[in-house]
C-alpha cells in the first residue's frame, strides 16, 4: 500500500514544483509586459498577442506536470505489478 | 472525475451505444456551428441584423488578426483557423454547462486539430518553396546543418504535442479543479472557478489560434 501512497505524495509535490517554477517565469513575464504598456501605451495590442503566446508556452510546462501528476493519480502503469506483487 | 451526471453518456445508454462522449459531444457542437452558419447564410443583408450583427465582427477581428501576424498570404487560410477557433470556443464554453463535456478535455479531440495544423504547415511550407523548403530546417549556415536538423525536426516534432497537451490540460485541469471544489462545498465556492473557465475557455482558443496562425506562417516565410 505503501506505493500508493507515495505516488500520491510525488503527484503533489511535482505539481507544487512545477507551478512554483511557472509562477515566477509568468510573473516576470507579466510585470515586462506591464512596463512595457506603461511606457508605450500604443502598442499595448501587440505587446498584449505576444505576452499571451509567451504565457502560454511558460504554462505548458505547468500542463506537462499536472498531465504527469493525472498519469501517476489516474493511470499509473505500475498499478498491475505492484497489485499483483501485494497479493502474492 | 467529470461532471457526475452527463446528458449524452445517459443517451447512449438507454440506446445501448458506446460511441465515447468526446465524439458525441463533438458531433453537437459541430451540429450547433454548421445550424448558425445555415441561419446566418440564410439572409445576409448589407446593413446587417440580429445574429449577423452578432458574427460579423466576430469574423471581422479573426481576419485583421490573421492578416496582422500572417501577413497577406495568409487570408488563404482563414476558412481552417476561423474554423478550428470556433469548434474550440464553443467546446470549451459548453463545458460550464451542467451535464455537458467539453470535447476538448479529450487527448483524441486534441491530438486532431493540433496534427492537422502540424500537416498544414508542411504541406504548405511545401507548395509555396518546393524542395527549397528543406532549407528551413538547414539553419543559416551549410556547414551547421547536422548540428540544426536534428534539433529542428524535434522542435516541429514538439508541436503538436505541446498543442495537444497544452488544450487538454487546461480543459480538463479545470473540469477537475470544478467537481473537487464541488465535492467540498457545493454552494457558491465553485462559482468563481467557473467564472475562471470562461476566461480559460477564451484564452486557450485564442492561444491555440495564434500559434497556428504563426506555425504556418514560419513554414510561409523565405528561410534565412
Amino acid at each position: 500500500m505503501e506505493f500508493f501512497a507515495w505516488c500520491v505524495v510525488a503527484a503533489g509535490i511535482g505539481m507544487g514544483l512545477g507551478s512554483f517554477g511557472t509562477g515566477i517565469g509568468q510573473g516576470l513575464a507579466i510585470q515586462k509586459a506591464v512596463e512595457g504598456v506603461a511606457r508605450n501605451p500604443g502598442a499595448s495590442g501587440k505587446i498584449m498577442t505576444i505576452m499571451l503566446i509567451g504565457l502560454a508556452m511558460i504554462e505548458s510546462l505547468a500542463i506537462y506536470v499536472f498531465v504527469v501528476a493525472m498519469i501517476i493519480l489516474f493511470a499509473n502503469p505500475f498499478t498491475d505489478t505492484v497489485v499483483q506483487m501485494l497479493s502474492k | 472525475m467529470i461532471h457526475p451526471f452527463i446528458f449524452f453518456e445517459w443517451l447512449e445508454h438507454q440506446l445501448h451505444l458506446h460511441i465515447g462522449n468526446h465524439v458525441t459531444y463533438t458531433w453537437l457542437v459541430m451540429a450547433l456551428l454548421i445550424l448558425v452558419a445555415l441561419l446566418v447564410k440564410r439572409n445576409i443583408k448589407t446593413v446587417p441584423t440580429g445574429l449577423q450583427n452578432f458574427l460579423e465582427p466576430v469574423i471581422d477581428s479573426i481576419e485583421n488578426m490573421i492578416e496582422e501576424t500572417m501577413g497577406p498570404k495568409g487570408k488563404a487560410y482563414f476558412p481552417l483557423i476561423a474554423t478550428i477557433a470556433f469548434f474550440i470556443l464553443v467546446s470549451n464554453l459548453i463545458a460550464l454547462i451542467p451535464g455537458f463535456f467539453p470535447p476538448t478535455a479529450n487527448l483524441n479531440t486534441n491530438a486532431a486539430m493540433a496534427l492537422t495544423v502540424f500537416a498544414m504547415t508542411h504541406i504548405v511550407g511545401l507548395k509555396e518553396h518546393g524542395i527549397g523548403y528543406f532549407k528551413h530546417f538547414c539553419g543559416p549556415v551549410i556547414w551547421l546543418a547536422p548540428l540544426i536538423v536534428p534539433i529542428e525536426i524535434v522542435g516541429h516534432l514538439a508541436r503538436p504535442l505541446s498543442l495537444t497537451l497544452r488544450l487538454f490540460g487546461n480543459m480538463y485541469g479545470h473540469e477537475i479543479v470544478l467537481m473537487i471544489f464541488f465535492g467540498l462545498v457545493p454552494f457558491i465556492v465553485p462559482l468563481p472557478m467557473m467564472l475562471m473557465g470562461v476566461l480559460v475557455a477564451f484564452i486557450q482558443t485564442f492561444v491555440f489560434m495564434l500559434l497556428a496562425m504563426i506555425y504556418i506562417a514560419g513554414s510561409l516565410e523565405e528561410a534565412h
